[in-house]
């Protein structure tokens, strides 16, 4: 595949992941402030992101499967998971995230596990798309283009 | 006379039928009072129509029949009193005739009777008799008219039997007898008495010897052969007593008369003699002839009133058999109306009594029948009358329900319309804003220059299309209802700056000058709608640009009170004192018609200054065409256009001014405009704000949301500018904004003048020169002179020196030419805003690396120099979000170090230390963003208070006395992020999570660009 062909297809892509509204305007800040000192930002905060959002899942899977549901770790987890998706504009879990916390507010476990169960779905697919997205850079980067969008 | 009397009933009559008429005629009013009062309250009975509708059938038909009854009554009543009144008439007539009768028969009587004395003393009582007949004749003719109802009288005296022949030869004839006369009654010519055959053999004979000369034939009669005559005196003799006979034919006349018999005595006797002395002593008989016809006949003509009644009278001695004596003989009434009234002629024996008839009948009670009809008549039209008005009442009421039906459906459809319209708005703007996005990420993509043209004229067009929505849906909203205002604290000026700028690339494009001009007197901050505000100027301006080819548009901004006040304002508008030197029309006339102005002036000043309102009055002049004459009183109307060319001209749909005139009114203000064709228009508008109390920050709460209006305006405090402009409006302007960036201004009209002035005020010193550049242009050289002169002064330091223009293709052409220039003048494109002088002036004066905050890019590039090798510690829990902030700042060439936790950056932050910086998470786990704040600050101020004991060393290179390390807060929470909470925990300010490069550069620019100065 020629690079041409390839950075359109990486376009139509990211089009893609706004429209459906995996990804914000704050990605495209992110993007930007990727440069020649920073080569590797993007990547290395979405990498930071997926660490730090499995953890807190594992957590929160963890902390709902107790007896007595502690709701303000919940809380703090969570909080933790809608600041992070929001600096990489990760939109969709930050969404499901601001449920979450209302509904933990509640002292909803029902809800909570219900939420807990969209958030590992949403992330999964935030995952794959942004794999995708970054597959599809490095294809970029190795045909010889250049190294940002 | 009986006219008279008819006249008078009548009369009577018609004012008691008239009383009678005044009864109904008052129920009337009641039922008809009472009707009105139920059909008030008709509103409140639903239902209450029908049955009313029946009621009053039922009123209306008992009302027609009641009024028959009575106007029948009326006329029972008037008729029988009638009837009653011609009784009474018919018996006071009859009676007075039969007592004249009565009156007269008896006076007659008596006087017949007086002959019986007479002849009884001087017949009887002498002796020869001193009476013969010739002197009883002529005394009976002389004395007739003391007996007017007597025909004649004769004296018959009593001769026995025994006597008859001593008589007969005293006398000289024979006694005759009259019963033969009376079967063959004879005419007078051929009366003969001495045919008559002589009296028969009887005991007793009574011939007449004395005989009035009307009865002469009667002598030597016996009158007791006569069967009346005989009865009569034997009754008379007995009585004594004058008697009658029943009526009967009299000899020789045979008319019906009767006979009025006394007797004469010889000698006076006792009023108790029995009949038999009465009889014994009898000397003879006078006898009076009444002949009762002609002599009632008589009597009736002196009454003069034969006409009317007819007069009957008869003897009804005889029950069974009445004899008619008189009878008038003329046909009477049929009404059956008559009156009998007795008479007494003074014999006991016989009754006679007076029947009286009206000749006429009763005319018809015409009187009556037109009363009666008249009051019907009446009484149907009222009832006619009030039936119509409670059916016009009824069917007007008809209609106002079914009108106010139509008006609730029409407001209804009103409403839905509305909402119709902000629904479809609504829907269109939302994927309006997809749309809109979608092409600005496609500006971003690698697009060559026709792309990127396409892309651009497509987003202009969707904004285009978005505001045209926008004001659609306030349109729907104000006819709904729904707009509200908000009361949020806002600088006035920055809006209007703003508006400045949105409106300085069009007026550069056309070489309109745009000027704001905002009285001093218009305080700094101020509570209300600034969006709204906005929204009106913008409406105002973009009509006022979208018109006007040449000359200016003029925004002004005053407090009421100001206006009314000053005279000047009104003067200032003298020809060719304007902004550009064009003609304007009046701008007072605009408000002229302001109610608040014109009441104002005679308010007294305290009530405005006592409460917090300000009362603005804002005015957009422009030297555009104008407005027709005739289309001027359409121009605040709804979706009206001056002519339908101009939306193909200039587009917009016309409803702009209809919404700002809708603002307007929600601030409590007036909208008004002069406009002269061909000269050009201004609009004035006022409104009422709340200013800000003057106490502190913390009670008067309002989100801070134009606060940034100048982020450097302490920068140039303190410096002395000269402003060279011979336009004393265009230099109010001009010097206005220049002062607010805290620099004093002098103004001089012209550059030669200037040199006298500038000796004068001698240790005057200079920092700035702003000219205008009509002047610099006119005369460079001298201006150059002039400069040099003010080095001079100035002790060699050349004042900075700036050029005024309108236009940016003028500026370049000057920047071209002067750049051989020493002098080489900076040039300050118009229209003039604080933030751009002060961009200018930053530039002029060296700290050139700075630009104006106003685009992205700007910024960016603003924010990269702020940030530039300064070390800043960023503190956040969340790996992820530290490493954003950090890359964000890192970006801008900041030193970044990064810490998780507060604890860590309190230990990094205990002074001395060498971070310029600090952006700290608020919500963090163990401690959060304020509590490290606060134990932070606690430890600089212990960290001060040392040093000034000066324990420290004076290597950490600051200003130990006031150590304070700028910490900002980041927080994702912008809605309940306050400054205020921030301040009160000693942090300097927030920004949002994820960074905006404006924001951040608004927050650090605060405390670093005063730092590099």
């Amino acid at each position: 595949m020629d690079v041409a062909q390839l950075k359109r297809q990486l376009i139509a892509f990211t089009e893609l992941l706004y429209r459906e509204g995996f990804l914000d305007e704050q990605f495209n800040q992110l993007q930007q402030l990727q440069d020649e000192n920073n080569p590797n930002f993007v990547a290395e905060v979405v990498t930071l992101f997926f660490e730090d959002a499995e953890r807190i899942l594992n957590e929160l899977a963890n902390n709902l499967d107790q007896q007595s549901v502690d709701f303000k770790k919940v809380d703090a987890h969570v909080h933790q998971l809608k600041g992070s998706s929001s600096s990489i504009g990760a939109q969709r879990i930050q969404r499901v995230c601001i449920i979450f916390r209302t509904v933990c507010n509640e002292k909803n476990v029902e809800g909570c596990l219900k939420c807990l169960q969209q958030l590992k779905h949403e992330y999964a697919l935030m995952k794959s798309k942004l794999e995708t997205l970054f597959n599809l850079e490095q294809q970029i980067l190795a045909a010889g283009g250049p190294p940002s969008i | 006379m009986k006219r008279f009397d008819d006249g008078g009933i009548m009369e009577s009559r018609s004012r008691t039928s008239f009383l009678s008429g005044k009864v109904p005629l008052r129920w009337w009013e009641r039922i008809f009072v009472r009707i009105s009062l139920i059909h008030d309250h008709y509103d409140q009975f639903v239902g209450y129509k029908r049955v009313s509708k029946t009621w009053l059938k039922k009123l209306l038909y008992s009302w027609v029949i009641g009024t028959s009854i009575i106007s029948l009554g009326i006329f029972i009543y008037m008729t029988s009193q009638a009837v009653e009144k011609r009784k009474d008439t018919l018996v006071s007539m009859c009676e007075e005739r039969a007592r004249m009768l009565q009156d007269q028969f008896n006076v007659s009587m008596n006087h017949v009777q007086a002959i019986s004395i007479l002849i009884s003393t001087f017949h009887h009582g002498k002796d020869p008799s001193v009476v013969d007949q010739r002197t009883f004749t002529r005394y009976a003719e002389r004395t007739a008219f003391e007996r007017p109802l007597t025909s004649g009288v004769a004296y018959a005296v009593r001769v026995l039997h025994s006597e008859r022949e001593q008589f007969e030869k005293q006398q000289g004839w024979t006694i005759k007898r009259m019963d033969t006369i009376k079967q063959n009654p004879v005419r007078k010519d051929d009366y003969e008495p001495e045919t008559l055959e002589p009296s028969l053999v009887q005991e007793e004979y009574a011939p007449v010897i004395f005989a009035q000369d009307t009865v002469s034939h009667v002598i030597s009669l016996d009158l007791l052969s006569g069967k009346e005559d005989r009865e009569n005196i034997l009754r008379a003799r007995v009585s004594g007593k004058g008697v009658l006979t029943a009526p009967f034919r009299l000899l020789k006349t045979n008319r019906l008369g009767v006979i009025l018999t006394f007797a004469v005595y010889k000698m006076d006797l006792p009023s108790n003699a029995t009949p038999k002395e009465r009889i014994k002593a009898t000397a003879g008989y006078i006898g009076g002839i009444f002949h009762i016809q002609s002599l009632v006949e008589k009597l009736l003509q002196q009454l003069a009133s034969k006409q009317t009644i007819a007069v009957t009278v008869l003897d009804i001695t005889n029950q069974s058999s009445p004899i008619s004596m008189y009878d008038s003989n003329s046909s009477t009434s049929d009404d059956g109306l008559e009156y009998i009234s007795m008479l007494n002629f003074g014999d006991p024996f016989r009754r006679h009594e007076m029947r009286c008839r009206f000749q006429e009948n009763a005319p018809w009670p015409l009187l009556e029948i037109a009363t009666s009809t008249g009051v019907l008549v009446i009484a149907l039209l009222l009832g006619d009358i009030f039936y119509a008005t409670v059916n016009r009442i009824a069917k007007v009421e008809d209609d106002c329900r079914k009108m106010m039906e139509l008006k609730k459906r029409a407001e209804a459809a009103d409403v839905a319309k509305s909402q119709f319209l902000a629904t479809v708005s609504h829907e269109i703007r939302t994927p309006m804003n997809g749309v809109l996005g979608m092409l600005q990420m496609l500006m971003d993509t690698d697009l060559d220059v026709t792309q990127q043209e396409y892309v651009r004229t497509a987003q202009e067009s969707g904004k285009a299309l978005v505001s045209l929505i926008n004001e659609v849906l306030d349109q729907a909203k104000i006819e709904s209802g729904k707009l509200e205002l908000e009361e949020v604290q806002f600088d006035l000026r920055a809006i209007l700056d703003d508006v400045l700028s949105l409106f300085s690339g069009k007026s550069q494009e056309k070489g309109i000058e745009l000027a704001v001009y905002i009285s001093n007197m218009v305080p700094e901050k101020l509570i209300g709608d600034p969006g709204r505000f906005r929204q009106i100027v913008t409406n105002l301006m973009g009509n006022s640009i979208k018109f006007t080819e040449r000359g200016h548009i003029f925004v002004t901004v005053h407090l009421v009170e100001e206006v009314v006040d000053s005279i000047d304002m009104k003067l200032e508008s003298a020809p060719g004192n304007t902004l550009s030197g064009f003609p304007v029309s009046k701008r007072c006339l605009s408000w002229s018609k302001f109610e608040s102005i014109n009441q104002e002036g005679m308010k007294s000043p305290s009530i405005s200054s006592l409460s917090n309102l300000v009362n603005l009055i804002v005015s957009v002049e422009d030297t555009g065409e104008g407005i027709p004459l005739e289309a001027q009183p359409q121009i605040f109307t709804p979706f009206v256009q001056v002519d339908p060319s101009i939306s193909r001209t200039h587009g917009g749909t016309g409803i702009g001014l209809s919404i700002s005139k809708y603002l307007v009114g929600l601030m409590n203000g007036e909208i008004g405009f002069v406009s002269i064709p061909g000269v050009g228009s201004t609009f004035t508008f006022t409104a009422v704000f709340d200013s800000v109390c003057l106490s502190s920050l913390g009670t008067c709460r309002g989100p801070p949301i134009y606060s940034q209006s100048n982020p450097s305006t302490t920068e140039f405090r303190g410096m002395t500018a000269l402003l060279v402009d011979p336009k004393p409006v265009r230099a109010k302007v001009s010097r206005y904004h220049v002062q607010r960036l805290g620099i004093h201004v002098e103004v001089i009209p012209d550059l030669n003048y200037e040199l006298l002035t500038v000796a004068n005020c001698g240790t005057m010193k200079f920092d700035l020169v702003l000219m205008e550049e009509d002047v610099w242009s006119k005369d460079p050289s001298s201006s150059a002179v002039f400069m040099n002169h003010l080095k001079d002064k100035n002790h060699g330091v050349a004042p900075k020196f700036l050029l005024l223009t309108n236009s940016i293709g003028s500026s370049r052409m000057n920047d071209g030419a002067s750049t051989a220039r020493q002098s080489n003048p900076a040039v300050i494109t118009k229209p003039l805003r604080a933030s751009m002088i002060a961009a200018s002036l930053q530039r002029v004066m060296g700290s050139s690396n700075k630009a104006s905050p106003r685009s992205g890019v700007i910024s960016r590039l603003a924010l990269q120099n702020l940030l530039q090798g300064r070390k800043i510690l960023v503190v956040d829990d969340n790996e992820v979000n530290l490493r954003v902030a950090a890359g964000a700042l890192k970006k801008y060439g900041a030193d970044v170090v990064c810490e998780n936790s507060g604890i860590k950056a309190i230990s990094l932050l205990k002074p001395p230390h060498h971070f310029d910086a600090c952006f700290m998470d608020i919500q963090m786990p163990v401690m959060d963003g304020f509590e490290a704040t606060k134990r932070i600050r606690v430890a600089e101020r212990n960290f001060c208070s040392e040093s000034q004991l000066g324990d420290v060393p004076a290597e950490a290179g600051r200003e130990a006395a006031n150590w304070h390390v700028p910490i900002l807060a980041m927080t994702a929470d912008v809605i309940h992020a306050t400054h205020e909470e921030c301040i009160r925990y000693g942090m300097d300010g927030y920004v949002s999570k994820p960074f905006e490069a404006e924001q951040l550069y608004v927050e650090v620019s605060r405390f670093f660009a005063s730092e590099r100065n």
